[in-house]
């Protein structure tokens, strides 16, 4: 057994094997056009309609870079804590395929834009840190759609030249979990700088992930595979578990590993080999003679540097510090921009640990069962707040405010309203509920003779009928000094 | 009317702009001429109708400020014209009609210019004398037998001829000088990043050039005028202050230094090209100038740099001829099959041989050994022309080791045909500017150019100096107009 609850191990035999995993993500850049032309890069355009002629490589076309998608993957950089390279080169790599117009990709190959970075996971028994090899800005290809006739392939080049950054990891991941983990904070980091919108659905973010398995305590690496273009953190996942189960299996059987490239095919949960080491591509990568070496200076970092927001993990920190959340809460608050920024105004006028516990608890389960992202919330932050002060002032009990809350799910109406045209108001008013109190007693007389015997336990009984009376109503507090008094 | 067509540019704009003649009568003339010489075989695409339409809509409403106010012009069918058929030499573009313009050929168009045509040239600028157009053979107006020399064959063959007043080459190695010495015209190929490369069909796209060709060279200097402007589509192209060249022309070369190469003087070069080169260097003193020795050490490795650099670029920008897109497609099996029978189909024989070199030397394993190293000795031949440029202010060399040969003489010997690029290709290998001026015949009567090399961006000096030595060397062409009938 590990000595490590959250560790990640295969176990065959008397061996046990550890996991190495290492991510290519490719990222779309969130920008207006594409990465060396004007060209639209919206999506769900129909096929063909977002095509330059640099796009679909017309004879005499030349790339012109895209300043925005430069900025957006240096400020990426500067969030992965990485070394920006002041001067970086754009190679081609060459290869046929029918959605591939130029005959070769534009990307970056000896001297990436940004180099050497990481990133900092949560997992459950601590903090990780993931190292971030290098990331690079590259074009995309455009699609190929097989199954639209059974004899022809048609190509639409829509997403030809978009921009994407090529975030590689080190080999650092030693499981599916800390996978996901890692894939959601990249995500979350890049959607606080605004630099891609990591919408796994419409193809922003996608990975190669290349999997190898050693011997616990093992220093050196296996042999890898990369599963390629994987777009789901489920399917990595599954891809991982098979894959690496896979190879634990060949090692055991006195077999060797072929370093090749693997497809996940989803359906039946398996990996497949597309291509071995001996059929790899020769992309004959050399620097495109049509683009200078792209240059930037520290001015332009600098300035850039200034453009960054608050990042999640200086996000945490303040959490915890200033509003005295525990890091558990404080994960979760900042695992997205929308949510964090919901959260600080809420607390803008309300209590920070009532609001804390309404966002995480009540609000996070009702969009759940809507399906609805936070940013589709039917509560306003406003209101939310507001309701939460009804409670701190005591114009509401926690038990109304959750029926004052589902109301507010139903459309954004204010609370205040709410309680008042369905009289929710809290009884405060001592007499009132003197009166209440004694006709409860009076109702329950021999309950009352066997409390004052000394069955304590009844107290809660006679709570829950002046509240069950008050239609939930009366100050709970109240209830209790003026019931221990009475009884 | 036939005396027009023997009307320099110069004189044609000056008799243009007086009303001595008006754009339908100097179009109509070149046109006429260009219809008798079609046994030259200059042009790929005519398009005589339209020429002499936009004629007389010039003349209807002349605007008679422009630069080319209504001059006829035909372009190598290397640049992109919208809506006009643009080939590059091969059969892959055979059928193929930009949507859009290069911005060379804007540039002239929008100084009132009117295109009449596509010119013959190597396929993909890929040759030496015009034998690899898919169109075929381009004639050189000296001698029925003799190449016009190439790239730009058709344009140097339908300058010569008198087809056109001007026209416009490209010189990936050589292909505006090398044609214009063989067919005793004037040709400049300008710095890297002077002229857009936008909308021309490329070839290696770090030595690609366009220029001007002309009858002399104040020709020459009037068209880069026109075709040299900085363009944010191009990369590559560089923000300089560009002269006027024509206006700032000067025969004046007083005290400039011109420097002499050592190691231009090859083995086996025959002698009437080092007798040229020494009446060349006399002609550049009675111009005043002073004449220096200077040493260009890496000359020697100029020619087999350049032939893994172009190779290597050529096979990258000629992948996107797969016939899935554009122009020719041959019918496959599969996709494989497909690209394979289009491209083996669509390439003649030299295009399909570089891109062989290109990818082999590009490809894993090679790499360092030939495209890199490639790329190291193309700084040091830089570096060569930089310590010269301390002493000198220009370099005179001849234009190619040998006058027009023979069509068919070196079809069958690749290397051969290659030796004739051996000094032209250092200049593009240094992105410099170099003009090729006719300065002689050899013994049979064939042309012979002189070449003068300049500091990058310096092209005001070398026309300067070119336009001295011309009026010294005082050539005249021997065309006789065997082709008209």
């Amino acid at each position: 057994m590990s000595k490590n609850k959250s560790e990640y191990l295969i176990n065959r035999h008397d061996n046990q094997y550890e996991v190495v995993i290492g991510l290519e993500v490719h990222a779309q850049v969130s920008s207006q056009s594409k990465l060396f032309s004007t060209s639209s890069t919206k999506f769900g355009a129909e096929p063909n309609t977002q095509v330059s002629l640099v796009d679909a490589a017309f004879p005499g076309m030349l790339p012109v870079i895209n300043e925005y998608c430069v900025k957006q993957a240096i400020k990426t950089g500067i969030g992965l804590k990485a070394k920006i390279n002041k001067r970086s080169i754009f190679d081609r790599k060459n290869y046929f395929y029918a959605d591939l117009p130029q005959g070769y990709q534009i990307s970056q190959f000896k001297d990436p834009i940004v180099g050497e970075g990481k990133v900092i996971l949560d997992m459950p028994d601590g903090q990780k840190e993931v190292g971030i090899e290098r990331l690079h800005l590259e074009q995309d290809a455009g699609k190929s759609i097989h199954d639209l006739d059974p004899k022809n392939t048609f190509v639409d080049l829509n997403r030809s030249g978009v921009a994407l950054m090529e975030i590689v990891s080190k080999p650092d991941l030693r499981s599916p979990d800390e996978v996901n983990a890692y894939i959601k904070k990249l995500r979350s980091i890049m959607r606080y700088l605004g630099t891609c919108d990591g919408n796994m659905q419409e193809g922003s973010l996608r990975a190669d992930v290349n999997v190898s398995v050693r011997k616990k305590g093992s220093k050196d690496f296996g042999t890898r595979c990369e599963i390629k273009n994987v777009n789901s953190i489920k399917f990595m996942q599954m891809a991982i578990e098979y894959e690496a189960n896979r190879q634990v299996d060949l090692i055991e059987d006195g077999q060797k590993i072929d370093q090749e490239t693997r497809l996940f095919d989803t359906k039946k949960n398996e990996t497949r080999s597309m291509r071995s080491k001996e059929d790899a591509h020769d992309y004959r990568y050399f620097p495109d003679p049509d683009l200078l070496p792209l240059e930037v200076s520290d001015d332009f970092i600098e300035n850039l540097k200034s453009e960054i927001p608050e990042l999640p993990d200086e996000k945490k920190k303040r959490f915890i510090e200033k509003f005295k959340l525990s890091p558990y809460e404080a994960n979760i608050l900042v695992s997205d921009i929308e949510t964090s920024n919901y959260f600080e105004n809420v607390i803008k006028k309300s209590d920070v640990k009532l609001a804390t516990n309404w966002i995480i608890g009540e609000l996070f389960a009702a969009l759940n069962e809507k399906n609805l992202e936070i940013t589709e919330s039917p509560i306003s932050a406003g209101n939310l707040s507001k309701l939460i002060n009804l409670i701190k002032d005591g114009t509401i009990s926690g038990k109304i405010a959750k029926t004052v809350f589902e109301q507010m799910m139903e459309g954004d109406k204010d609370p205040k309203k709410i309680v008042e045209e369905k009289g929710l108001k809290q009884e405060s008013d001592p007499k009132a509920l003197e009166a209440l109190i004694d006709k409860v007693i009076d109702d329950n007389r021999d309950k009352a003779t066997e409390y004052k015997s000394g069955k304590v336990k009844l107290f809660g009984f006679f709570v829950g009928q002046v509240m069950k009376v008050s239609g939930g109503k009366a100050n709970p507090q109240l209830v209790n000094e003026i019931l221990k008094k009475k009884l | 009317m036939s005396d027009i067509t023997i009307q320099s540019l110069s004189l044609l704009v000056e008799n243009i702009k007086s009303k001595k003649l008006s754009s339908s009568e100097v179009t109509k003339a070149f046109v006429d001429r260009s219809e008798k010489s079609k046994e030259l075989n200059a042009y790929i695409t005519e398009d005589y109708a339209n020429a002499l339409n936009k004629a007389k809509m010039f003349d209807e409403k002349p605007n008679l400020d422009l630069k080319l106010p209504g001059i006829p012009m035909a372009v190598k069918d290397l640049f992109c014209t919208k809506d006009l058929r643009t080939t590059a030499g091969s059969k892959i573009l055979n059928n193929f009609v930009p949507t859009y313009e290069s911005t060379v050929t804007q540039n002239i168009w929008n100084e009132g210019a009117i295109l009449m045509g596509k010119l013959n040239c190597d396929e993909f600028a890929m040759g030496s004398s015009n034998e690899t157009s898919f169109f075929g053979n381009v004639q050189n107006p000296i001698d029925k037998n003799l190449v016009p020399g190439g790239s730009s064959g058709g344009s140097s063959s339908a300058v010569a001829a008198q087809l056109t007043p001007i026209t416009i080459g490209t010189d990936t190695g050589g292909s505006i000088r090398q044609p214009a010495s063989f067919t005793g015209t004037v040709g400049l190929k300008p710095t890297y990043g002077s002229c857009s490369r936008y909308g021309i069909v490329a070839f290696a796209s770090s030595l690609d050039q366009a220029g001007p060709m002309a009858q002399n060279v104040k020709d020459c200097a009037l068209l880069q005028e026109v075709i040299s402007t900085y363009d944010e589509k191009d990369s590559t192209s560089i923000d300089f202050k560009r002269n006027e060249y024509s206006k700032e022309l000067t025969k004046n070369i007083k005290g400039k230094k011109i420097g002499i190469p050592k190691e231009y003087r090859v083995d086996g070069m025959p002698k009437e090209i080092e007798d040229l080169w020494k009446k060349g260097i006399e002609y550049a003193k009675d111009c005043g100038a002073e004449i220096i020795d200077i040493s260009l050490p890496h000359t020697n490795y100029a020619l087999p740099t350049y032939y893994i650099v172009a190779p290597a670029e050529a096979s990258s920008n000629l992948a996107r001829y797969d016939g899935v897109k554009y122009g020719f497609r041959a019918e496959g099996e599969n996709l494989i099959d497909m690209y394979e029978k289009t491209r083996s189909e669509g390439f003649g024989a030299e295009v399909q041989r570089r891109i062989m070199i290109g990818t082999y030397v590009l490809s894993s394993g090679y790499y360092d050994a030939y495209y890199l190293k490639a790329q190291k000795v193309r700084k040091l031949i830089k570096n060569d022309f930089d310590d010269a440029y301390k002493k000198v202010d220009a370099i005179l060399t001849p234009s190619t080791p040998s006058s027009a040969f023979k069509i068919g003489e070196k079809t069958n010997d690749p290397v051969s045909m290659y030796l004739n690029d051996i000094f032209t290709v250092p200049v593009n290998l240094a992105g410099l500017p170099g003009i090729s001026i006719p300065a002689g015949h050899d013994a049979r009567g064939y042309p012979l150019g002189l070449q003068i090399i300049g500091r990058a961006f310096d092209e005001q000096n070398i026309l300067n100096i070119a336009y001295a030595m011309e009026e010294k060397i005082n050539f005249k062409n021997n065309i006789t107009d065997w082709w008209i009938k």
